[in-house]
């Protein structure tokens, strides 16, 4: 893993002016973000702000039409996805887009190809360590999970990767309370613990301003404020927007 | 009352209850079949009508109403509810365990397959096996091989292709032009079909990449017309609709199945006979069927294999897990339609002639039927469904007696196309997905240790 550097020096990711369309349709209308190694950040926003574009498009789909995405100062705007993959950047997409049919051990499989297996045994022994709950399940299919056991299968799949760069989409989308702490505890442990990078998509305001080092808002595909987590949790506008009423 | 039926009804089976099903249904049966069939009209020397005394017959009928009532009751009712009432945890676990099962069928069903020729000539010697190697044994083992060609590309990487018949023309076709124009072998020309049939199958992958669904199986399905249309048309080549006839057999290390002195039959002293030549045919097809099962079974492990299922599950998970999807698509058209290409020389081989007329959709469907049929992805629900399919049409050819029961003018062969229909309806109700739904996982913790699924479950994994 990287060293910690905490915001300081060039970021581990930089996403500069970035636009995407959707057909004519714009969803991003020219976003900066910065993800220094060994940080949490956050992008939080409202349902269609463009948040999910946004992790889509540093992965390659759809392709940015204009500005660029550096990924340790590389150009990686144009890559194909599977590539931006091999680049270790590991993605838990919306919707937890497990594999339904296939058994959690076969799910951990899929994300250790990578590597092809090399580190495979040593790797499910950790994530089973991180979420026992999948070690009870080892040969159920997928699709028999609950959503809570789904949503640790998609980190833990896309952690099976050993990527410096976890981007995940909303983890916490139709979880119970004590399953979202649960799922934001491992995050906030795998960053204390081997320093992952985390670049984090929450409507989830609370819970995702207090886990982050930095945090962005992001309005109709623009980002609309920018801090650490804790000044934008203490924020007016954010708290009138995103937080009151809506804490738990 | 209730207390001990419900209490007998758990450990074994309910033969009290089982008794008083069978009673009813035997009563049922008489009133059914004791006028149907226990009576009987019939004309006297006198022309005058009689009424005969059959009851014999009919009761024959109800016991066996009876007796199989019984045994549904007893046995297979009670079974079939307590299989929907498990939890589905203990399915999981049950998944788990089923394998060890599968193996031994599939172990058994591989001792009859390569026992049968023996077997069917011993019963009825060399000239009585011709048709039952031939028509059943041979026409059978093809489709199932198509069917599992297939099955890589529909039921593991979930990319419906209804032209696949067109990788069948490509071999057939390539195997009886190159055999005739250049005088190769079989042995040289299996491999060439193969690889040429696999070069169609990308130059089909490459336009479809980003179609899925209804929209691929659209476009694959113009392709196999396309591919038809063209072996019709390209009269300089392929002789269009006439076909191309005198297609060289198959040789065994170069001794040919004929009358020749040096034919197999001279040089092992026996009486000839074409039933040789076709149980030859039968362990060519077999064993090129079990070619085809073993590289699956193999790929299925390996990161292509796995790659396919994680297509057919999620493509955009795909592609976040670093998986080239294009590279994915094209090896499953590729790999799929390089076992049509050996079945399709297989075939140009075994019938001496090849026309477009044997590569219409109607064949593409029966494929995708037998794959669909069979449960996607399962090689044994697979050849099932082959063994039925196929199988079953030939049956129709066989039920002659039934013209002394509708008049000479029934074809049961005409009624193949209501009976495939309603097998299919049948079949999307009760078992909507396929014979051998259940999924065989391909990855186990250490399994150098062979921890079985059920003890992972403990805590053992």
């Amino acid at each position: 893993m990287t060293s910690v550097t905490n915001g300081t020096g060039s970021p581990l990711l930089a996403v500069r002016g970035v636009k995407t369309f959707y057909g004519n349709i714009i969803a991003l209308k020219g976003v900066d973000v910065d993800v220094h190694a060994g940080e949490i950040v956050t992008l939080i926003g409202a349902n269609g702000a463009g948040k999910s574009t946004l992790m889509m498009t540093i992965f390659g789909s759809p392709q940015a039409r204009e500005g660029a995405i550096l990924y340790e100062g590389r150009d990686i705007t144009r890559m194909p996805p599977h590539e931006i993959a091999r680049l270790r950047i590991a993605q838990s997409p919306e919707g937890r887009r497990i594999f339904p049919r296939m058994t959690v051990l076969e799910n951990l499989q899929m994300g250790a190809g990578l590597d092809d297996l090399k580190y495979f045994d040593e790797d499910v022994e950790k994530m089973f360590t991180l979420f026992p709950r999948l070690k009870e399940r080892i040969g159920q299919r997928g699709g028999t999970l609950s959503g809570g056991e789904q949503q640790m299968l998609a980190i833990a799949r896309a952690l099976m990767a050993r990527p410096k760069l976890l981007m995940l989409d909303e983890p916490s989308l139709g979880l119970a309370p004590l399953i979202v702490k649960q799922i934001f505890d491992a995050i906030k442990e795998l960053n204390r613990s081997q320093g992952l990078t985390v670049f984090l998509v929450e409507q989830n305001a609370y819970h995702a301003l207090k886990l982050a080092h930095r945090a962005y808002v992001m309005v109709n595909g623009v980002i609309t404020m920018s801090g650490s987590g804790r000044e934008l949790l203490e924020s007016p506008e954010v708290r009138a927007a995103y937080l009151e009423g809506g804490r738990h | 009352m209730t207390d001990t039926a419900h209490a007998t009804s758990r450990p074994g089976p309910d033969y009290a209850k089982a008794a008083k099903d069978a009673l009813l249904a035997g009563i049922i049966a008489l009133g059914i079949f004791g006028p149907l069939v226990g009576l009987k009209t019939e004309q006297n020397m006198s022309n005058e009508l009689i009424v005969r005394n059959d009851m014999a017959s009919a009761l024959i009928i109800v016991a066996i109403v009876m007796a199989g009532r019984f045994l549904l009751s007893a046995f297979v009712f009670p079974r079939m509810g307590a299989r929907g009432k498990k939890p589905t945890v203990a399915n999981a676990i049950d998944e788990g365990v089923k394998p060890d099962r599968t193996k031994l069928y599939a172990r058994l069903g591989l001792l009859l397959l390569f026992l049968y020729p023996i077997i069917v000539v011993s019963l009825l010697g060399f000239q009585g096996s011709l048709k039952w190697v031939d028509n059943f044994g041979i026409q059978i083992l093809i489709y199932v091989m198509l069917g599992w060609g297939l099955n890589i590309v529909v039921g593991l990487a979930g990319l419906l292709d209804l032209g696949y018949v067109a990788f069948y023309a490509v071999g057939a076709y390539s195997y009886a032009l190159l055999a005739i124009n250049f005088d190769l072998s079989f042995w040289v020309l299996l491999p060439v079909a193969g690889i040429l049939a696999a070069m169609w199958g990308v130059i089909l992958g490459f336009p479809v990449l980003r179609l899925r669904g209804d929209y691929l199986a659209i476009v694959t399905l113009a392709f196999g017309e396309i591919i038809r249309l063209v072996l019709i048309n390209f009269r300089e080549l392929t002789n269009g609709s006439a076909g191309i006839s005198s297609i060289p057999k198959v040789t065994l290390f170069g001794i040919p199945f004929d009358a020749s002195p040096d034919g197999f039959a001279k040089m092992f002293d026996l009486p000839l006979s074409s039933a040789y030549y076709k149980i030859f045919l039968y362990y060519l097809i077999l064993l090129l069927a079990l070619l085809t099962a073993y590289v699956t079974i193999r790929l299925r492990r390996m990161p292509i294999g796995r790659a396919w299922e994680a297509l057919r599950e999620d493509e955009v998970a795909c592609r976040s897990l670093g998986i080239n999807t294009t590279n994915t698509k094209l090896t499953a058209f590729a790999i799929g339609a390089m076992f049509a290409g050996f079945a399709g020389s297989f075939f140009a081989a075994r019938q001496g002639f090849v026309s477009p007329e044997s590569f219409v959709f109607m064949e593409s469907a029966v494929i995708v039927a037998i794959v669909v049929l069979g449960g996607m992805g399962s090689m044994i629900g697979v050849a099932v469904a082959a063994a039925a399919m196929i199988g079953g049409t030939e049956l129709l050819r066989e039920l002659t007696f039934l013209k002394a029961v509708f008049g000479p003018e029934f074809n049961p062969d005409q009624y193949r196309m209501l009976l495939f229909g309603l097998a299919m309806v049948g079949i999307m109700i009760w078992r909507p997905r396929g014979f051998v739904s259940a999924r065989q996982p391909t990855a186990f913790l250490f399994e150098r240790k062979a921890v079985s699924g059920s003890l992972v479950k403990e805590g053992h994994g």
